[in-house]
């Protein structure tokens, strides 16, 4: 039994039940901060293995592969599971003074650990029905985040999430019924050896189209975005750092996986839409943060943006691409569930989140100002901050390809995130507050468990902007194994599952999205 | 039996969109019902049908013996009514508790989180 591949998922399950049993007491919030700090113990030690053993994989029951429930760990969901328990510490911490007591008895530290539990599970599964009831689990985790202070923009908010998350899943759910008729199979592996032998090419593209758009809509991609604004700030802040840290980045990983590992049949045409896709969430993501004042609202458009970096990344498919979009998808956990939790404390201190009617926080509190710009220049790709390299790969892998156009919206659309969030610095930071408030940091009650995650999540943000290289080789190790799959075939199948040799993936995509885009 | 039970999700789902591009978000809640059970069905058709003959082990054997119904699809279409059953469940008490606290169930009048119009 793989007690390391299974710990990382029981630890938040046994963590929920214990929150919600003492949920009526002050000390289930520290317990949820005790379960994440050994969740974070158990993905380092799972991101130990992996490094040392490649990819590793348990069957759960020891039904043998193709029959019983898989959970494999590659690079890539190894250094996912390690960032969302780094994520969850963070948030567990500002939870401390972020909850209250009310929110805490309704069972919030419980379904806070479900859904971290649930982000755990979508990221080591190696069965897709699986993954569809992990997806539900983080789902009905979140429903309940979201509307737990009950009042009517959380309601209003919840509406629209609940009711395009729902669709997205059954469309998802409906895929997975297709694919299985089409191939017999839902372990991903074998998925990926069977596709191979499916009559009708075409169908396959119809059902990874399927996919494709119910991925999307749980990574907020281009033209199915809309929940996401929509909801993402009306709940609580330590709620709304863990779904914009996390929540879309499922959708993205899930995206990354199954058309690197299963759906690499027609690169040339499902490739090509996740291009254009990608052009598009980057540009009307951060076109939509330009019209907006809140700050949370702003910060949520910009979610929209990044998310076209990574998705841009899958698109062109080469190592280095993949490479960039791996190193921008843990960057931006960080950056993004930061600036929410800044967010939180500025709201605190200023009595407000429109931006254009706070301000003071550079004169009173110049300490959560610097805290506010690295994550604020990471975002935006300045150097030497963890952004520019995750931008820098991405678009010399658009420049590799010749894609002259997708790399100059690529550096615009950099551009016009440091207009927001120069929005934000002149009009939250720099200008006096219109009534006169001076907002201290040292009169802020709690602010040792609000500062603290997020001194250490810009600290982190600073290490990968400082020290990229061991990051960079990580991510590129980390792509070499998405791009060939014989790693993870073997090690969840056996190593006599390959029979054929597996055709090199490398030459296929660049000609054939060449062509296309010329 | 497949292609009467195909026809019956192209129904189904043909339905539910129809249902689901209403204003009314309880007209929604049931185009999402249908089209959760045209997902369950196209799973069920998807494990291909084979009648009067259950998946039942004989005495003394370890595997059943001739063809037999697939018993996966089941054991999965199971698995997503339960889940989809509480998630309804869910959705129809957020209904409720929208149209008690927003006073209406039309979307387009469900706007306290969004930006205020301008002018």
């Amino acid at each position: 039994m793989s007690w390391y591949l299974s710990l990382p998922l029981i630890l938040p399950f046994v963590t929920a039940i214990i929150c919600y049993l003492l949920r009526d007491r002050a000390i289930g919030a520290w317990i949820s901060v005790a379960g994440s700090a050994l969740g974070l113990v158990a993905a380092g030690v799972l991101m130990a293995l992996v490094l040392d053993h490649g990819v590793v994989a348990g069957q759960m029951g020891n039904w043998p592969a193709p029959f019983g429930i898989t959970l494999v760990a590659d690079l890539l969901s190894a250094v996912m599971v390690l960032i969302t328990a780094i994520t969850a510490l963070a948030v567990a911490i500002y939870a401390l003074s972020d909850v209250n007591a009310r929110h805490g008895s309704l069972g919030y530290h419980a379904l806070f650990q479900i859904l971290i539990a649930g982000v755990t599970g979508a990221f080591l599964t190696g069965d897709l029905f699986n993954l569809y009831v992990w997806f539900e689990v983080m789902l009905i985790a979140s429903f309940g985040l979201l509307i737990i202070n009950g009042g009517k923009e959380q309601i209003d908010g919840g509406v629209k999430y609940v009711a395009l998350n729902l669709v997205s899943t059954i469309l998802f759910l409906m895929g997975i019924g297709l694919l299985y008729g089409q191939t017999g199979t839902l372990n991903m592996a074998d998925l990926a050896l069977k596709v191979q032998d499916v009559e009708n090419q075409a169908l396959l593209t119809v059902i990874a189209m399927m996919f494709m758009v119910a991925f999307g809509v749980k990574a907020a991609a281009f033209p199915v975005f809309f929940w996401l604004p929509a909801a993402y700030h009306t709940p609580s802040f330590s709620v709304s750092a863990v779904f914009a840290g996390l929540l879309t980045k499922v959708g993205v990983y899930a995206l990354m996986r199954m058309f690197t590992l299963v759906f690499d049949h027609d690169i040339g045409y499902t490739h090509t839409i996740l291009l254009w896709v990608a052009c598009f969430t980057m540009v009307t993501g951060v076109l939509g943060a330009a019209a907006q004042s809140d700050f949370r609202k702003i910060l949520s458009f910009h979610i929209i943006s990044q998310i076209g970096y990574m998705i841009l990344g899958l698109a062109i498919y080469t190592p280095l691409a993949l490479v960039g979009a791996v190193f921008y998808l843990v960057h931006h956990i960080i950056v993004k569930a930061n600036l929410f939790l800044i967010g939180g404390i500025s709201q605190r201190l200023t009595g407000g989140s429109d931006v254009y009617k706070i301000g003071g926080l550079y004169k009173s509190s110049p300490f959560l100002a610097v805290l506010f710009l690295i994550p604020a220049f990471s975002l935006a790709g300045f150097p030497p901050l963890s952004g520019f390299w995750a931008k820098y790969v991405i678009v010399k892998a658009s420049l590799d390809e010749g894609l002259w156009v997708v790399a100059f919206i690529a550096l615009a659309v950099g551009l016009m995130t440091i207009y927001s969030m120069t929005k934000i610095w002149a009009e939250a930071f720099w200008k006096p507050h219109p009534d006169g408030i001076e907002p201290k940091l040292s009169a802020l009650p709690g602010r040792a468990a609000l500062l603290i995650p997020v001194i250490f999540l810009a600290v982190l943000t600073m290490v990968i902007g400082l020290m990229p290289d061991p990051f960079v080789e990580f991510a590129t190790r980390s792509s070499v194994q998405l791009l060939d799959s014989t790693a993870y075939i073997t090690a969840v199948l056996g190593e006599d599952a390959i029979a054929v040799p597996v055709p090199d993936l490398d030459d296929i995509p660049t000609t054939e999205i060449l062509e296309v885009e010329q | 039996m497949e292609p009467l039970l195909s026809i019956l999700i192209g129904v189904l789902v043909a339905a539910s969109v129809y249902l689901m591009l209403a204003r009314n978000l309880m007209r929604f809640l049931f185009g999402l019902i249908l089209l959760s059970n045209a997902a369950n069905l196209a799973i069920f058709v998807s494990g291909r049908m084979t009648a009067g003959a259950p998946p039942l082990v004989p005495d003394g054997l370890d595997e059943p013996v001739g063809v037999v119904a697939n018993a996966l699809p089941q054991a999965l279409v199971l698995t997503a009514i339960v889940i989809g059953f509480g998630l309804f469940a869910f959705a129809l008490i957020l209904a409720v508790r929208a149209y008690r606290s927003l006073g209406t169930l039309n979307t387009d009048e469900m706007r306290v989180a969004e930006p205020k119009e301008q002018g």
